[in-house]
């Protein structure tokens, strides 16, 4: 009698935590950009949107303003209860981990790091897959059989990109050439489209046809200098093919919504803690098709890629991930 | 190395050397007259974002190139403001000016687009584009010697406007009678005050100059070169532009050079980086701060000597 008394007090106070939480519900945490910001953010952004409009659910929001916010809004998030709580970028790392050990009854998520306590979950992408995929594209879609890749700042992130692009290319066009240029060694090479339109303009003058942007804004000069000489460019991040209607070749997605979506669809029940590389098996990561690059890729490239997709998520081609040893074996 | 990029490479000296120039000389006119200017830099990137912000709206660069030199006259008069009536520390004034207009234009850009400080692309009709010369298709599609038509003909207005400010800065400052008291004030303020000449309005005169070139630059940045606006896309020309100024030992000719020197050793990192010469691997990094390298050199008094304005920087105080 006083086992099956416990036993449903037991029971009812797992409920009403559990119910407490429910009500809750997610809280997202924007990076400085916003969730406008046509990239990372508004991808992100567009992951919640999907969970709201498909289960009816709301979720709390916030976008930081300068730095100091970010720890702040993590841990108001926090007080009031509600988990998971994700937090959007690289540079919420720090923030997340100290408010994550705090409250260790809650779950916390980041995107893009990796971070150590038990009760959160890190989503990070392999982007060497998708590189290698828009790296086949160029390949095929190149007619001088030269391509090009500009970075943003020098750091072995996007050394990952560059190196999946390369091997793509080389796997596709064995003799095929990569001018691989990164944009500077500072911050600010993140933000500078003018220097990365020069860049291009400066592969474009050896002979590129194709131009793979991974540099955050900088981005926006190259593949504008791309377009202004009537060649190719690849986006990266979100879809950026509408950038330039019929001279983007592609985009290098990463599927920040999904992953934004599936944590908040988990919620707390089937929280999955740790890290999670997000690959083309995992749909983390792709290229992009759309109405505004159709009649650039050709139903023979599309094939092409499309095996080549077919064999890495069947683990038949390995891709080299650049973080593992800082190397890259073809150049 | 490759020779077949140099007309490519020159091409870029140009376009990298436009805004140096244009910053260069707004900073020749301010120290000309005495007053040091640091926020060339925060000028320049005001006008880039209203020039783009403009022109995004009214779907005209000239509107953008307007409002950008407007903005970036107001910017002046905050720093004329501080360092004329005010006898401030003009160097703080000019950081002050970096922060606020590097800070502004963030969050009004992101207020009014909401793109995360970016302002949305232009179409062909609202940027400035090469000029359509009479029979410039022939000329740069001559055979061999096209490419190097395209250095020279291959521009918008806004770069031709640039270098012909040039010869209408040196003149201007070496013959009339405006310019010669402008240096006058920049040299030895009491002396131009005896005569009964107004040193502070001098000074305005000099700082809303420089607010105009300013302008310009920005608004070449983000209408000319580029579409849009990007956080920061000045990304630290103002203050090569004053390096080039020091190099140039603040004459508006020398100024030129030093702009096209530097404008050069940007556009061979940018088309350089990986390159071999002569066996050897040059790391792009030499390219970059060759021109730092090189003014510390001169300052050092190794090649040549570089004299700024005697009153440089130095507020103007009237003896009771």
């Amino acid at each position: 009698m006083i086992k099956s008394l416990l036993a449903a007090a037991a029971l009812t106070t797992a409920m009403a935590a559990s119910a407490l939480a429910a009500d809750m519900g997610p809280a997202i945490v924007f990076d400085i950009g916003g969730k406008f910001d046509k990239s990372f953010n508004e991808s992100m952004f567009n992951g919640a949107e999907k969970f709201k409009k498909e289960t009816g659910k709301s979720y709390a929001e916030f976008e930081i303003a300068n730095e100091a916010q970010r720890e702040q809004a993590i841990r108001n998030f926090a007080d009031k209860g509600y988990s998971p709580i994700i937090a959007a970028g690289f540079a919420q790392a720090e923030a997340v981990t100290k408010v994550a050990k705090d409250y260790p009854d809650l779950k916390f998520a980041i995107i893009d790091m990796v971070v150590e306590p038990k009760n959160t979950e890190s989503i990070v992408f392999k982007e060497h897959e998708g590189s290698y995929l828009v790296g086949v594209l160029a390949a095929l879609a190149s007619k001088t059989g030269k391509v090009g890749f500009v970075g943003g700042m020098d750091i072995p992130l996007i050394h990952k990109f560059a190196c999946g692009y390369v091997q793509g290319v080389k796997a596709t066009k064995k003799d095929g050439t990569v001018f691989q240029n990164m944009t500077g060694d500072t911050g600010a090479a993140w933000n500078d489209p003018v220097k990365g339109g020069e860049i291009t303009k400066g592969q474009i003058a050896k002979g590129a046809d194709v131009v793979y942007a991974a540099a955050g804004a900088t981005g926006i000069g190259v593949l504008q200098a791309a377009a202004d000489a009537g060649k190719l460019s690849i986006g990266v991040d979100a879809n950026q093919n509408y950038l330039h209607p019929g001279k983007v070749l592609t985009s290098m997605v990463k599927h920040v919504d999904v992953a934004v979506y599936n944590i908040m669809k988990n919620g707390n029940d089937k929280f999955e803690p740790g890290i999670h590389a997000l690959g083309l098996a995992e749909g983390g990561v792709d290229y992009a098709m759309d109405d505004n690059n159709k009649s650039l890729v050709t139903d023979d490239m599309k094939k092409a890629v499309e095996a080549a997709k077919a064999d890495i998520i069947a683990g038949k081609t390995k891709i080299h991930d650049y973080m593992e040893d800082n190397k890259c074996p073809v150049e | 190395m490759d020779f077949s990029i140099l007309p490519e490479i020159l091409s870029s000296t140009i376009r990298m050397s436009v805004p140096l120039i244009l910053a260069c000389l707004a900073g020749l006119w301010s120290e000309r007259s005495g007053v040091v200017d640091i926020g060339l830099e925060g000028k320049m990137l005001a006008g880039a974002f209203v020039a783009a912000s403009a022109a995004a709206t009214f779907h005209s660069p000239w509107i953008g190139l307007a409002l950008a030199i407007a903005v970036s006259i107001a910017f002046s008069l905050i720093h004329g403001y501080a360092a004329i009536n005010q006898r401030g520390n003009q160097v703080v004034s000019g950081v002050a000016i970096n922060m606020l207009a590097a800070g502004l234009a963030v969050v009004i850009g992101h207020s009014w687009f909401k793109q995360g400080g970016r302002t949305p692309q232009l179409d062909d009709a609202s940027r400035f584009l090469a000029i359509d010369f009479p029979g410039k298709d022939a000329l740069v599609n001559m055979e061999g010697l096209g490419p190097y038509m395209r250095i020279l003909f291959d521009h918008s207005i806004l770069t031709y406007a640039a270098l012909a400010l040039v010869p209408l800065s040196a003149w201007t400052l070496a013959k009339t009678r405006f310019g010669l008291r402008l240096r006058a004030v920049g040299e030895n303020p009491q002396a131009v005050d005896t005569a009964g000449i107004s040193v502070a309005k001098l000074r305005y005169q000099a700082v809303i100059i420089a607010g105009v070139l300013c302008g310009i630059a920005g608004a070449y940045l983000s209408t000319a070169l580029q579409t849009s606006f990007v956080r920061d896309m000045s990304g630290g020309r103002g203050f090569l532009a004053l390096t080039a100024l020091i190099f140039a030992n603040w004459r508006a000719w020398p100024a030129l050079w030093a702009c096209l020197l530097f404008g050069f050793l940007q556009a061979v990192a940018n088309f350089m980086q990986g390159a071999h010469f002569m066996g050897i691997d040059i790391p792009v990094q030499v390219f970059n701060s060759l021109p730092y390298v090189m003014t510390i050199v001169l300052l050092a008094g190794f090649i040549g000597k570089s004299v700024p304005p005697k009153a440089d920087g130095v507020p103007y105080t009237k003896d009771r």
